[in-house]
């Protein structure tokens, strides 16, 4: 055995290791709370739910193993506006972020790319970049619902703001610091300015963009689960809020773990995108 | 006399670059004047920092005189043309094309029109002449220092370019591959009587290339000091270069100038006419191979 691969193994040994004194210590920290049951009024008791009946307020391991069980295998069901599989909201929510990611995407490079390309845009336009970019994408909340009026729209537009400014850095950036051997070549080559944009200036930025692709749909993914809690209706964010409404912390903590896992994904397929346009110098 | 085309005119060239304390401009280089010969092999020398970069620059049209003009087979040259090639100082390969890649890209350019398989002919023609070949689809990445500048070689002949303008092409490599690929490019020049212009610092590396030498003083204010006409026969090689008579008068010749005159050269032009449209020709030889100085 090589030592990368011994290296790999006691690697995730010690993950499951991690995770099992994990899940021991949570378990025995919440059975230690749920002592006998004291003497109570039964309507303070009915009212505090199982905590008046001596128990934790934190479901066991083995509560919110079952319940991530039952959402995985039944994810997709539909009892009514408010009681929808975490498969369906999950699709909301992955929709919503693609959909303004997207749209951020098809505006951000394009326009990053002219601005990158000219010393004069990129002076110009950098104080109004360098103000909106560290508004909170959900400053924008009430503005985009008191003028596009649609919950749904309100939400896609949070998130395309929130994706746009990491895209439209990144890729003018990347475009303005294109090694400039690289355009005299093309100079020298009689190249075209679009054969140049396309052969020379994107290629060469590109590991650059996908970097600030991959921080947008991070920023994305974390902006819906709040939008979403605010507007409500459907979606993840609207899921973990309804939950908490039912006091169901079990319903929360497998949503977590749902966010957790999608958000990873995404950021996976950008890794994996990024290694694809990477070059060594 | 050599009655070829001068297929490359310097005329007059000056440069000047705003002065780094913001106040006035100073002047890298003026009153240049020289010529290349068609299929004449022109090297350049000079320090560090005294504009030899700038004037390849302004000669392969990437960069604009602040004076005076370049002529490229008689027009002006205003911008970068197909028929002036550079080879640049670093390789300036695209790292993310192969070195197929990088040639296609470059003969795609000269001849829009042609197929897949003309193209294709044309960069192995190229790929093969520079001993490249096996290596056409590795990444600059995984070619040695040598490798690269050989592709970078191969890019700049496959347009088939009038001229060949290189800027110290070979300083980043060590003695050994340097020396390789010396030999290579000269075979190839003399073979295609491609007419080449490169800048150097290396004495022997212009003895042994250079039909003439272009002696440029240090900056700022640089000036061509002298012309010097290499009086070694054509046919050189590195083995036996040293071994003529004439080899070593070149070399202390340039070696004097290196060392001493291209610092003190406004002193010397104090005590002696200058002209700077034809800047004094000079062949050094041994005793018996005079006269050593001829008008030009
Ligand atoms: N874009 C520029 N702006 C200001 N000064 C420059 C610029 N480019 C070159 N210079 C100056 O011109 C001089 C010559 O530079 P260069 O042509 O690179 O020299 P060489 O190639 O002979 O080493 C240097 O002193 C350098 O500082
Ligand atoms: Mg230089």
């Amino acid at each position: 055995m090589s030592d990368e691969m011994k290296e790999r193994i006691k690697a995730i040994a010690a993950s499951v290791a991690f995770l099992g004194l994990f899940l021991l210590a949570w378990n025995v920290f919440v059975t230690a709370q749920n002592g006998p049951a004291a003497d109570m009024d039964p309507e303070l008791a009915a009212l505090l739910g199982p905590q008046a009946k001596g128990q934790s307020a934190l479901p066991t391991p083995g509560e919110v193993g079952a319940e991530i069980w039952s959402h995985v295998t039944n994810p997709f069901y539909d009892a009514g506006p408010n009681d929808k599989g975490i498969g369906i909201q999950l699709a909301y929510s992955i929709a919503r972020v693609l959909t303004g990611f997207g749209l951020a995407a098809l505006i951000a490079i394009p326009l990053g790319f002219l601005i990158g390309m000219s010393r004069l845009a990129e002076r110009a336009l950098n104080p109004y970049i360098q103000l909106l970019k560290p508004v909170s994408p959900l400053a924008w909340m009430p503005l985009a619902l008191y003028t596009i009026k649609d919950s749904e729209i309100s939400s896609i537009f949070v998130i395309f703001i929130c994706s746009i400014w990491p895209m439209l850095l990144n890729t003018i950036f990347g475009v303005a610091s294109v090694r400039r051997d690289y355009l005299n070549v093309a100079r020298t080559l009689e190249v075209t300015p679009l054969r140049t944009a396309f052969r020379v200036i994107l290629p060469a930025a590109a590991p650059t963009i996908l970097t600030g692709m991959r921080i947008s749909i991070g920023i994305a993914w974390l902006v819906i689960v709040a939008a979403e809690m605010l507007v409500g209706g459907t979606g993840i964010g609207y899921f973990v809020w309804n939950e908490w409404n039912n006091l169901s912390i079990t319903g929360v903590i497998s949503a977590i773990f749902f966010i957790g896992l999608v958000g990873m994904v995404l950021d996976l397929i950008l890794g994996q995108a990024a290694r694809l346009v990477a070059y060594a110098e | 006399m050599d009655a070829r085309k001068k297929i490359l005119k310097i005329e007059g060239l000056e440069r000047r670059f705003p002065a780094p304390d913001g106040k006035g401009e100073t002047q890298v280089f003026g009153d240049l004047w020289f010529d290349v010969k068609e299929g004449e092999f022109v090297c350049l020398i000079g320090h560090s920092g005294c504009g030899k970069t700038t004037l390849l620059n302004i000669m392969a049209g990437l960069d604009k005189a602040s004076g005076g003009h370049v002529l490229a087979d008689g027009f002006n040259v205003e911008k970068p043309a197909l028929d002036r090639a550079v080879i640049f100082q670093g390789h300036a390969l695209m790292p993310w094309m192969t070195a197929l890649g990088n040639i296609d890209f470059a003969v795609a350019s000269r001849w829009p029109g042609w197929s897949r398989d003309e193209r294709r002919a044309q960069c192995q023609k190229f790929i093969d002449l520079v001993h490249l070949t096996g290596s056409e689809d590795k990444k600059p990445a995984q070619l040695s220092g040598g490798m690269k500048q050989r592709v970078g070689i191969a890019r700049a002949l496959a347009i088939e370019p009038k001229i060949l303008l290189m800027d110290e092409p070979f300083s980043a490599l060590d003695a050994l591959t340097r020396g390789s690929l010396q030999d290579e490019l000269l075979g190839i020049v003399a073979a295609r009587n491609q007419t080449s212009f490169m800048i150097t610092h290396d004495i022997d590396e212009a003895i042994l290339l250079a039909d003439r030498i272009v002696l440029m003083t240090n900056g700022p204010e640089a000036r061509v000091c002298e012309i010097v006409e290499n009086t070694l026969p054509k046919g050189r090689n590195r083995s036996d270069m040293h071994t003529h008579p004439n080899y070593y008068p070149m070399r202390n010749h340039l070696i004097e100038f290196l060392v001493n005159r291209s610092k003190s050269f406004k002193q010397e032009l104090a005590a002696r006419s200058y002209d700077p449209k034809s800047p004094p020709t000079v062949r050094p030889g041994a005793p018996s191979d005079r006269p050593n100085k001829v008008a030009s």
